[in-house]
């Protein structure tokens, strides 16, 4: 910038630097305690630096968990995890990118309350309609299931803008030649417009994948049976353990570590993806 | 809302496309908002055996309601708050990685990772760090003449929340913002400063009304997240308590309608955060159209 001093570059370097300190140091304190043993706590040998039990708490974490304490294991958990933000993810794409075709590649009479009605879903979040969901949830008998755990979320309107958006600047000569070629809607589809929107499909998959991994009252609602547990909702279970006699803090912090890794490195390896797909579907 | 000058010939085609959508938002989204207002008119008896009609009675009771209004309040506060301070520290930062040009990327993945993170994660990280026997924070407050222990005291277990949620979302904040001033032509800086224009004057008068659609923008996505996306960090951490300190409205509606199974006076609470989403939607997209007419 014009006139920049060194002086404000050293202040702005260490507001950063102080900034990425405090955004930091959850992190690195949850993971310094997932190195001690549980007794370390309340003696107070838990320090600044990491301890000898990383492997061992881990392992314990992904495999066993804590059966006096009443915390499952982590390993299963973070599958389930996975199947449910991949199946998320992977739904809200298809479903939108068909419906954003439809509304955008042919006329008919319905297209625009169809398009108001996916709209109005931007306006109902799960949490303004928890009991009702929940109720048709159980009526349909999906309950402690993965299509329950998925399905209910898979309906999007901002994924629907976006790849709308993205065929509205996809020129109609291309339309008009596979026309005249004497194609139909589904091989333009398959052939044109699948292959033309791949980066917003690659960005959103990551800004959905995110979504699904963190979600945290509908796998509450939905599941009691353990084996549906996901990991984020399931550390609920892990804090109430934690505060109990016996602390098992180097537990519930190896598990939180477990839950947010995943995530994180996608955002770190795909930062790009990330940052396109953040602001493409806010718009 | 228009559709492609050219367009597939086709009755049937289009509506199979749109069925799976249609499907699910009818299912999921349309019947159970229904059922919410609807149940929001009625009382159930004690047994949920029956209802009557009661009209508008479950919203007048609600705001008789101590409890409500007290959860109105907190949400308030703590919106106000997390806000304030998420906007407010993302502004800093990306002002400070404006500034550093190509040499701010390496900071980028340090500020940003935390967007990443679970509410419900994020609180029990906070909520580690801050605990009354073996968090280190908590302890460090102690060493300074502060007792810390947010599950007695109220107003400790609301500052608790308010900083887990606030530094989930100063990432999102950083990177908006740090695109907004990216953005911002360097020739109207550069023209202040030969005026004589200091750095504080150039943020103040030029900077700041440059950003304030970014800001605007920023403003509603983060009450939204303040409202609804924060029921993971409470639920997970203070459970709304103690008492009804950290009771938000999207917490109450869960708590008396899940735990307390009050299907009307919930309903009705759902209906009354409905009409918010409405709100902070609709003033979303006023602000797109604004965007799209410059």
């Amino acid at each position: 910038m014009a006139g920049t001093s060194r002086l404000s570059l050293l202040l702005a370097h260490l507001a950063l630097i102080a900034g990425a300190a405090v955004m930091m140091a959850p992190l690195y304190v949850a993971f310094v305690a997932s190195t001690y043993a549980g007794g370390d706590f309340l003696s107070g040998r838990v320090g600044l630096l990491p301890g000898p039990h990383l492997v061992e708490n881990y392992r314990l974490a992904l495999t066993t968990g804590s059966s006096t304490a009443g915390i499952p294991p982590v390993g299963p958990m973070l599958w389930n995890s996975l199947v449910v933000a991949v199946v998320i993810a992977a739904g809200k794409i298809s479903i939108s990118i068909l419906s954003a075709f439809a509304i955008c590649y042919f006329r008919f009479p319905l297209r625009v309350p169809a398009f108001w009605l996916i709209f109005m879903t931007l306006m109902l979040p799960v949490e303004v309609r928890i009991l009702p969901t929940f109720e048709v949830a159980a009526r349909l008998d999906l309950l402690n299931s993965y299509a329950g755990l998925t399905v209910p979320l898979i309906a999007s309107a901002t994924a629907t803008f976006l790849f709308r958006q993205v065929f509205m600047t996809i020129p109609d000569e291309l339309t008009e030649a596979a026309l005249i070629d004497g194609a139909g809607p589904l091989r333009f589809f398959w052939s044109i417009l699948l292959p033309l929107s791949r980066t917003n499909i690659a960005a959103l998959f990551v800004i959905l994948f995110l979504y699904g991994w963190n979600q945290y009252l509908w796998p509450l609602m939905v599941t009691t049976d353990a084996s549906y547990f996901t990991v984020v909702m399931g550390i609920r279970r892990l804090v109430g353990a934690a505060a109990e006699a016996d602390p098992v803090w180097h537990l519930v912090m190896a598990t939180a570590i477990l839950a947010l890794v995943p995530p994180v490195l996608v955002i770190a390896v795909l930062q790009r993806l990330f940052v396109r797909g953040l602001t493409e579907t806010e718009k | 809302m228009q559709a492609k000058r050219v367009t597939f010939p086709g009755k049937i085609t289009p509506y199979l496309l749109l069925l799976p959508q249609v499907a699910v938002t009818l299912v999921f989204f349309v019947w159970p908002a229904g059922e919410a207002l609807v149940s929001s008119l009625f009382a159930q008896d004690a047994f949920g055996l029956g209802s009557t009609f009661v009209g508008l009675a479950n919203f007048a009771a609600l705001l008789r309601d101590p409890a409500y209004l007290e959860a109105v309040g907190v949400s308030f506060l703590f919106a106000f708050c997390v806000t304030t301070l998420a906007m407010g520290l993302g502004l800093l930062f990306a002002a400070a990685a404006d500034a550093l040009g190509k040499a701010a990327g390496l900071y980028q993945v340090l500020l940003v990772w935390p967007y990443a993170v679970a509410p419900a994660v994020a609180g029990v990280l906070w909520l580690f760090m801050f605990d009354p026997s073996v968090g280190m924070v908590a302890h460090a407050l102690r060493t300074m003449g502060i007792s810390w222990n947010h599950v007695l005291d109220g107003g400790q277990a609301l500052t608790l929340v308010i900083l887990a949620a606030a530094w989930k979302q100063v990432s999102y904040n950083f990177l908006f913002f740090y695109a907004g001033l990216r953005a911002i032509p360097q020739g109207a800086l550069e023209a202040a400063a030969l005026d004589g224009a200091g750095p504080f004057q150039r943020f103040r008068h030029i900077v700041l009304p440059l950003l304030a659609p970014t800001t605007f923008f920023l403003l509603v996505v983060n009450l939204t997240y303040a409202f609804f996306d924060t029921f993971g960090i409470i639920h997970a951490t203070t459970g709304g308590g103690p008492g009804r300190a950290t009771t938000i409205l999207v917490y109450k509606v869960f708590r008396d309608g899940f735990e307390g199974l009050d299907l009307g006076g919930s309903s009705a609470q759902s209906v009354v955060l409905l009409v918010i989403v409405v709100a902070l939607t609709a003033l979303q997209f006023r602000h797109i159209e604004r965007k799209v007419s410059y």
